[in-house]
């Protein structure tokens, strides 16, 4: 479950990115999160995952109140995201497999377990046969597939993904909302950042819309 | 366990990858090291001739060429009655002369004397080992008629005893001094390192890393580098310690000598392994925290 009440966010320099935002997602959800360039959409999912403290307001994830959280379990809190980032984020020195495996790594997770655990993610997105390639020999959609595969391997209970079809085709990212459709389905909760309506509308879910750092009804 | 033997293995890869990088900073540790170490060494080696001399002191009390019987008579009732002595012995000047040319491959030296340069001599212990009493004593005894003077043997082994230990403190200050160095130059290095690895750092961060966890593969790139640097040590140390003893042992046999400076004892050796290595650790240690206490996440 995410929860916020009152959130705001002033970056150093003063602009404020996020204004007064209050709201829900219940476990098992799947929900939308939209907005033009530069409403917040980012910066929310930053505050969600405690990369950017909040100016004001609270934030409870899995029932733990983020402002109360010693940095020490901060690491702890962000294994129960998947990411998937706007600008990927791979490492360019590791194989594909290296890259999910990472996930996997941090945890002290049995290594011949993790081993398995890699390939089904990998063969999840359809891209068990390039495990061995490195990242900059995968085409742009192997690398946001990539991307999916590290953010699902360890399992976590809420997906966040940040615009994850944003240079696909719409039909090959309908099939990436497909997948996510899929994780909702046995549980994980689900928050999708897009721009692109006709997905929204194809798919139906409740949808934040955020305007100036404001979330618009 | 294992994830330690993986990052024991990439990191040897890492260092084999640039072997150039690896082998300056490995001989720069490794010089820096045998500095104080090799100082060590050779005090050590210094410590040892002079503990093998005679440390009870003995006060050589010479007499006048031409002291008669009568003078050295005196003197002796003088001895057998003083306080402060414990023990004389005289060694009269025929008997100087045999011990001189028995001793230290002199005998030709003194063979080719025309006369007999030697005077008689008394040799005292005293019964206090205090440097003061012990001068006292001198002073006192080498005034006494028919004595033409009294040396104190000790005196210069004291005086060595005494640069011995100044030189032991200069080497520790100078290993402290050098040890700061190291840190702060294996901090570097393990801050050049970072910079070239913190896409990986915020990644990891990113998915839920640990500080330990990303700590872990540069402490061990500071801590096996300081260990190779120990190990270069070592080897430069024994290398120069073979190569002195060419001439130090020709020195030592022109003294009928069988002197050789020994090497380091694996005790030695073994600390000097273990100081470098920590040394590594601690430097790549300070790095690590200081850059993951100024680092910041960016956004998505
Ligand atoms: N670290 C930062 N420091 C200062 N301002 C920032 C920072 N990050 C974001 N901003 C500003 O906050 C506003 C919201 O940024 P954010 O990245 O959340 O937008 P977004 O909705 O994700 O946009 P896009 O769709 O282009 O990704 C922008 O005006 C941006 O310039
Ligand atoms: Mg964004």
């Amino acid at each position: 479950m995410i929860s916020l009440s009152q959130v705001s966010k002033r970056y150093p320099g003063g602009y404020e990115a996020l204004k007064d935002i209050s709201f829900t997602i219940e476990k098992g959800e799947m929900v939308f999160v939209t907005g033009h360039s530069g409403a917040g959409k980012s910066t929310l999912l930053n505050l969600i995952v405690a990369i950017e403290p909040p100016s004001s307001g609270s934030i409870i994830i899995n029932g733990q109140n983020l402002s109360q959280l010693r940095p020490a379990a901060v690491p702890f809190l962000r294994r129960n995201f998947g990411l998937i980032f706007q600008d990927h984020k791979l490492l360019f020195d590791r194989s594909a497999f290296d890259n999910v495996m990472l996930p996997l790594e941090i945890t002290g997770f049995d290594r011949a377990e993790a081993a398995k655990r890699v390939r089904a993610a990998l063969d999840k997105v359809g891209l068990l046969e390039r495990e061995k390639a490195m990242p900059i020999a995968l085409s742009g959609g192997e690398q946001q597939r990539l991307c999916i595969a590290r953010a699902i391997v360890h399992r976590p209970s809420i997906l966040l993904a940040d615009e994850p079809t944003g240079n696909l085709d719409s039909a090959y990212a309908g099939e990436i909302l497909e997948m996510f459709k899929s994780f909702n389905q046995v549980g994980v909760t689900v928050v999708i950042v897009t721009h692109d309506e006709q997905l929204i509308e194809r798919f139906g879910n409740r949808t934040l819309h955020f305007q100036h750092g404001r979330l618009a009804s | 366990m294992s994830r330690h033997w993986r990052t024991l293995m990439s990191t040897l890869r890492r260092l084999a990858g640039t072997p150039i990088a690896t082998l300056i900073t490995v001989s720069v540790i490794g010089i820096a090291l045998s500095l104080p170490a090799g100082l060590y060494l050779l005090l050590s080696n210094l410590a040892q001739v002079s503990s093998s001399l005679e440390i009870q002191p003995q006060i050589s009390l010479f007499l006048k060429l031409d002291a008669g019987r009568d003078a050295q008579r005196q003197i002796e009732q003088k001895l057998k009655s003083h306080g402060a002595i414990r023990t004389f012995r005289f060694v009269s000047r025929e008997q100087a002369l045999k011990e001189l040319s028995a001793s230290n491959g002199l005998g030709d030296l003194a063979a080719g004397l025309p006369n007999n340069p030697l005077p008689d001599a008394y040799i005292l212990t005293a019964k206090g080992n205090d440097a003061a009493l012990l001068d006292k004593l001198r002073l006192e005894v080498s005034q006494w008629p028919g004595v033409e003077s009294a040396e104190l043997d000790s005196a210069w082994a004291r005086r060595l005893n005494a640069l011995l230990e100044l030189g032991q403190q200069l080497t520790l200050m100078l290993a402290v001094l050098l040890a700061f160095g190291l840190i702060a130059g294996m901090g570097n290095i393990i801050r050049l390192q970072i910079l070239t690895r913190q896409e990986e750092i915020e990644v990891s961060k990113l998915v839920g890393a640990t500080n330990r966890f990303i700590r872990l593969p540069f402490l061990y790139h500071g801590a096996l580098q300081g260990l190779l640097g120990g190990l270069a040590a070592w080897g430069i140390i024994a290398t120069s310690t073979q190569l002195l003893n060419i001439s130090v042992t020709r020195l030592a046999s022109l003294y009928g000598s069988t002197f050789r400076l020994g090497g380091l004892a694996m005790n030695d050796v073994a600390m000097l392994l273990g100081i470098s290595a920590f040394l590594g650790w601690l430097g790549a240690y300070l790095a690590v925290s200081h850059f993951l206490r100024h680092f910041h996440l960016s956004h998505h």
